[in-house]
């Protein structure tokens, strides 16, 4: 390999060619402050405009000031990144982003977390000597997020997301010079443009420009109702990431400290939305079989591949780009619709009370499922199945509210009958994780035989685009996985273009499936937060008793005492939807048809 | 092919159309044809001759007499006067300003005699809607020496040599821009012309593709045969319609002769070229700026290295000119290196168009050797100071450029000098400045224009350019403070050296150039709260002269606030709380009756 040797800060480092200075500096131990660079290797993400201009040094010989994050380390080349010069430009640089945002940290839910608050502290910045008019936009707000624009520094991480990783196209820089900012097309609210609302923007904003809904008030107000039984589900990627809020380390299951906390909040019944994934799993594989099966039979209208629907980011994905492939999207509702459905007819009356009574919160790791609650199709009589959905990070600040000492707190169980799952469930919240739980139901289901390997590693891992061939005792069974929406776009243009060679498609719209959610802990697009988290769930998976989805009694019983077969006529009443085209709705059929 | 004996020039540039140019072109060639005379003279339409101080310009062949300010209802009196009673019409000759004479023929106006036209060598000389015109004055040889006598590497050789560098501002010499294209392998490769002339002022690229446009087409398929690329995009703003239409016609009637398209020469090289529209800002100029802008993408400069000859247009080798730069390639050709090279100084060869304005007599578009000093541009081509003013200062390089003084008038102007002297070259504007021109309003009003257009996108230039203004805003109105100054110097010094575009990082130049030759001027704001150039309305009085008054109540009639009053014939008096400054008394006043303090 071919290198270079440069010298920063007097010292000599010999660097791959092609390393930016950033890069080389880190190498020894030099942390440049930065503010727009982000890179995600695994990812394929790059966010490099090279425009906030904090991580400027000086090269000996160069009339300006360099940008370490592009800046290619060069032979011989002499950098200094810390003279005064550099110093001054940087704090000048800072206090002018500074100068341009509210100055409202003490209130701001960043605080603590914010990278332009801890670059301004590392570089000691005591006055803003420039200052003047600020930015005023309206904020906009969404049912998953939102957009405070006042406070965006205009780093174009969230475009870099949206654009080149997600490949939305929701975001974009408009205007010019003072008033540039990073807006909609035709500076529309976020619900009238393209965005998925997968919330992957909301992670990386180093500032908090972009915030998922805050629905926290909502919750207290419910849980300080007398006439209410409030009963919330915990999806599966919760658990994993939860305990990083409280300084466990990243893939400690804090499931048991979960419910204990859940509970003490004053929740009536705490359940497990991995006992609804279980359910899902009952009807979305059944519905793979019998489009198998009129596949097989020679109908020709049938749908393949069949391509999961528990993922609202990428169902609105769908709707939205791909309209002519919603046919291909299961029927099946997503386990948060599947639990709140259930929970609303069969846990009410078994309750003996008016699903008006029952509120359903769920604690997603997901900004998405907001706005999946609030789909209309998903309500009786404007009565919503689901009624507050919140995320990872906003039980973090209700367990912190209610004085909790999270790390303390002994273990606790969910309540029955809707909080009791399989393995299978379980690793809903990873990328691969459905489809090999579909796997080993549909195996069972159409082979009518035992499984005795239920560890399909084939189907896991991290690589974007993954597939594998399941053989269903001499059924070859074709499977694609997709996470992160332009992986998932490669694999619906095959679709569109009929070129698809799978029986199923499994999609998560973010990158490493539920446990990189734009709700879980920042964790600044680590693979290797990402890693654990997966694993902790493929942990409790394998630690389980039941792990195929069909062998859970309280699902048996469920089909037992009310919905009869999976697919039957009440089961697909409750736990079954429809999809529409959205790319008409937002009037962008011109738009992307060219 | 019917040949004349005389010819009148009639400019249709844009500056002499407005004044109703085509107009006087109509009414000459029916007078010629209600005379009879149209076997003998012929009425040409021609690009920009310069001189727009004095426009509408027609000029007489062969004599060079230089006719100025001439309107519609002159044309008569024009052809019988000159051509068929052989005298000339005296009354619209140029009036030399400081003789009071009348000068007979253009070659001996000061405005021309100091010039050498090699840009312009066309301009206002050539019918730029025929192409049979251009190639009259040796057009397209150079691209038919060049494709089937000569090897690419040959004819980089010959513009290296030359020492051609850019005139866009940069200065980056352009044979080394031509050979490091080359040297990049790529299945496709582009060469762009810039003709997104954004300085506010300058307005030589737009004259040159308004009466030279087969010169800019003659050079970039030169350059496209030296860079192995068969395609040309000339990025031009949208606001120049005559251009774009000059060039279209150029464009279409090089394809017919086929001088553009497949196969030129006889050889296998091939180049076309297609237009695209930029939409006016003044960063797409900067070129990674320009080639999102043709892309269809947001125009805002993207860090360099990868340079646009690496990957460019659509990320191909992208070879990007100035319009200017282009003009001078044929013509270096033809002459050679070693000519053009003995033009200029020793790091600036060649000549440089200036776009002259401001507080100068002969405002207009002028051509001269590099090395040229201010003072022979200013006080020799431009006749002076308008109105017997003293000169104070001269901003060159446009808006991003720095303001010279008194000083700096015997510096030879090229890309250097001016760099060292705290401005630029840029694409060449030149606005003169007197003494009723308050620095800090000046440095001011051109941040006004920065803030403007940037595109946003670096923090520097986004929030430090705003602060810059605000600051300037502050210390115009009075309310700064002498540590103000410090602060402000910071900044400026902070955003040259941080920003990520040539537009930031020379957007502070007007406020580093006055705050270094003008400290005096700014203290004066700050510590006495006093504009010396009695411009900054916030920081003005407005007396009356009681002596001078003869009370003829004029500018209590104009004063738009009232606040002036008084009995007839008895001096008048300001009401200072309600005065704004506006300056509309002075105006009418006819007795010098009001003072500014």
């Amino acid at each position: 390999m071919e290198t270079v040797k440069l010298t920063i800060d007097k010292r000599e480092v010999e660097v791959p060619k092609g390393t930016t200075i950033l890069d080389a500096a880190k190498s020894i131990s030099i942390d440049i402050p930065t503010l727009c660079y982000m890179k995600l290797e695994d990812l394929n993400y790059e966010n490099n405009p090279g425009a906030c201009r904090v991580c400027m040094v000086e090269i000996e010989g160069r009339r300006n000031l360099a940008p370490s994050c592009k800046q290619e380390c060069l032979d011989g080349m002499v950098v200094h990144t810390r003279t005064p010069r550099v110093i001054n430009a940087r704090r000048t640089v800072v206090e002018l982003i500074i100068s341009n945002h509210p100055a409202e940290c003490l209130i701001c839910s960043k605080n603590g977390y914010c990278e332009l608050q801890k670059v301004a502290y590392d570089l000691g910045i005591r006055e803003i000597r420039y200052q003047g008019e600020q930015s005023r936009f309206e904020l906009d707000r969404s049912a998953s997020m939102d957009r405070n624009m006042n406070k965006c520094i205009m780093c174009r991480r969230c475009e870099t997301m949206c654009h080149k990783i997600q490949t939305v196209g929701a975001l974009t820089a408009v205007q010019r010079g003072f008033d540039a900012v990073v807006s909609t097309a035709f500076e529309k609210d976020i619900a009238g443009s393209t965005c998925s609302y997968c919330g992957q923007c909301v992670s990386l904003c180093p500032v908090n420009a972009l915030s998922g809904r805050n629905s926290q008030q909502q919750v207290l107000d419910v849980l300080a109702d007398p006439d209410k039984v409030v009963i919330i589900q915990t999806a599966p990627a919760v658990r994993t990431a939860l305990g990083e809020d409280f300084g466990f380390e990243p893939g400690i299951l804090v499931t048991g400290k979960m419910v204990t906390a859940l509970h003490q909040l004053g929740f009536d019944y705490v359940f497990d939305t991995d006992f609804a994934a279980d359910l899902t799993i009952m009807e979305e594989g059944t519905e793979l079989l019998q489009r198998v099966a009129k596949y097989q039979a020679g109908d020709p209208d049938v749908k393949l591949p069949l391509m999961t629907s528990c993922c609202p980011g990428w169902v609105s994905f769908v709707e939205q780009h791909f309209p002519g492939q919603i046919e291909n999207l299961s029927t099946a509702k997503s386990p948060q619709q599947m639990f709140g459905a259930i929970a609303k007819t069969y846990f009410a009356e078994k309750l003996g009370i008016d699903r008006n009574k029952l509120v359903v919160v769920s604690v997603m790791p997901c900004l998405a499922k907001k706005y999946e609650a609030s789909r209309p199709e998903f309500a009786v009589d404007g009565n919503p199945d689901v009624d507050i959905s919140i995320y990872t990070r906003e039980l973090a600040r209700l367990i912190r509210y209610a004085n909790i000492n999270f790390s303390e707190l002994p273990d606790g169980d969910f309540d029955h009958p809707l909080g009791k799952s399989t393995g299978a469930g379980v690793i809903f919240g990873t990328t691969g994780g459905v489809i090999e739980a579909a796997t080993r139901t549909a195996y069972e289901l159409y082979t009518k035989k035992n499984l005795e390997k239920v560890d399909f590693e084939e189907l896991r891992g991290l690589a974007g685009v993954r597939s594998a061939t399941i053989d269903f005792d001499g059924l070859p069974v074709k499977i694609g996985i997709a996470h992160g929406l332009g992986n998932a776009r490669k694999l619906i243009e095959e679709v569109k273009n009929g070129t698809s060679p799978y029986h199923a498609i499994e999609v998560m719209a973010c990158p490493g499936g539920c446990i990189g959610g734009g709700g879980q802990p920042f964790h600044c697009g680590s693979m290797d937060v990402l890693h654990r988290r997966a694993s902790a769930l493929y942990r409790e998976d394998a630690g389980k008793k039941l792990r195929k989805s069909h062998e859970n009694p309280y699902i048996q019983q469920l089909y037992k005492e009310y919905l009869g077969e999976p697919c039957s006529p009440r089961a697909h009443e409750l736990l079954h939807t429809h999809y529409f085209d959205r790319k008409e709705q937002l009037g962008l059929t011109v738009l992307t048809d060219k | 092919m019917a040949t004349y004996s005389n010819y009148i020039l009639v400019c249709t540039g844009t500056g002499c159309r407005a004044s109703q140019s085509e107009q006087i072109l109509q009414n000459l060639k029916a007078t010629v044809e209600k005379h009879g005379m149209q076997g003998d003279v012929q009425v040409l339409r021609t690009g920009c001759f310069g001189f727009c101080e004095k426009g509408p310009v027609v000029r007489m062949i062969p004599d060079n007499t230089f006719y100025t300010q001439v309107t519609p209802e002159d044309t008569q009196e024009i052809v019988e006067e000159h051509l068929i009673k052989g005298r000339q019409v005296k009354r619209l000759l140029y009036l030399n300003p400081e003789t009071n004479e009348h000068i007979l023929d253009s070659k001996h106006m000061n405005f021309y005699k100091r010039q050498y036209r090699i840009a312009l060598r066309n301009c206002g000389f050539i019918n730029p809607e025929n192409i049979d015109e251009y190639i009259a004055r040796n057009g397209y040889i150079a691209l038919g020496k060049a494709v089937t006598q000569m090897t690419p590497d040959e004819v980089i050789k010959v513009i290296m040599e030359s020492g051609l560098r850019g005139r866009g501002g940069g200065g980056f010499p352009t044979g080394l821009k031509w050979q490091i294209t080359r040297k990049v392998q790529a299945d496709r490769k582009y060469v762009v012309c810039n003709a997104d002339e954004g300085d506010p002022g300058a307005f030589m690229d737009r004259s040159i593709l308004e009466g030279d446009p087969h010169s800019i087409i003659e050079a970039m398929a030169i350059n496209g045969y030296c860079t192995s690329a068969n395609h040309g995009l000339v990025y031009i703003r949208a606001e120049y319609p005559l251009a774009v239409e000059r060039l279209k016609t150029a464009i279409q009637q090089a394809k017919e002769y086929g001088l553009l398209g497949d196969n030129l020469f006889g050889t296998d090289f091939s180049f076309d070229i297609g237009i695209r529209y930029g939409a006016g800002a003044f960063v797409c100029g900067e070129e990674t700026a320009l080639m999102h802008s043709m892309e269809g993408l947001r125009g805002e400069a993207t860090v360099k290295p990868p340079f646009p000859s690496e990957s460019g247009y659509k990320g191909y080798p992208t070879n990007v000119n100035n319009v200017e730069t282009y003009a001078n390639i044929p013509i270096i050709l033809l002459k050679g290196a070693e000519w053009f090279a003995s033009i200029g100084t020793e790091k600036s060869k060649g000549t440089k168009v200036f776009a002259l304005a401001g507080k100068v007599n002969n405002v207009g578009l002028i051509e001269v050797p590099m090395g040229t000093t201010l003072r022979e541009v200013i006080f020799g081509i431009g006749g002076g100071i308008k109105d017997g003013k003293k000169f104070k200062a001269v901003q060159t390089g446009g808006p991003s450029g720095g303001c010279l003084t008194e000083k700096h008038l015997d510096l030879p102007i090229d890309y250097d000098n001016l760099l060292a002297a705290g401005s630029m070259m840029g694409s060449g504007g030149m606005i003169v400045m007197d003494e009723d021109d308050c620095m800090v309003a000046m440095a001011k009003f051109y941040l006004d224009f920065m803030v403007e257009e940037s595109c946003g996108k670096c923090s520097p230039c986004r929030i430090g350019n705003k602060r810059l203004h605000e600051m300037l805003q502050k210390i115009t109105s009075g309310k700064g403070k002498r540590e103000d100054l410090d602060s402000l110097r910071n900044l400026a010094m902070v955003i040259k050296d941080t920003a990520l575009c040539g537009l930031g990082q020379t957007s502070p130049n007007s406020v580093l150039s006055t705050i270094d030759n003008f400290y005096e001027e700014y203290l004066a704001h700050v510590q006495e709260q006093r504009c010396p150039a009695h411009q900054c309305c916030e920081l003005t009085q407005y007396f009356i002269n009681l002596e001078k008054c003869k009370g003829c109540t004029l500018c209590a009639r104009v004063c738009p606030v009232n606040a002036i009053s008084g009995d007839r014939k008895i001096p008048h008096a300001i009401d200072q709380q309600a005065c704004i400054h506006c300056g509309a008394c002075i105006e009418k006043c006819k007795f010098k009756a009001i003072l500014v303090r």
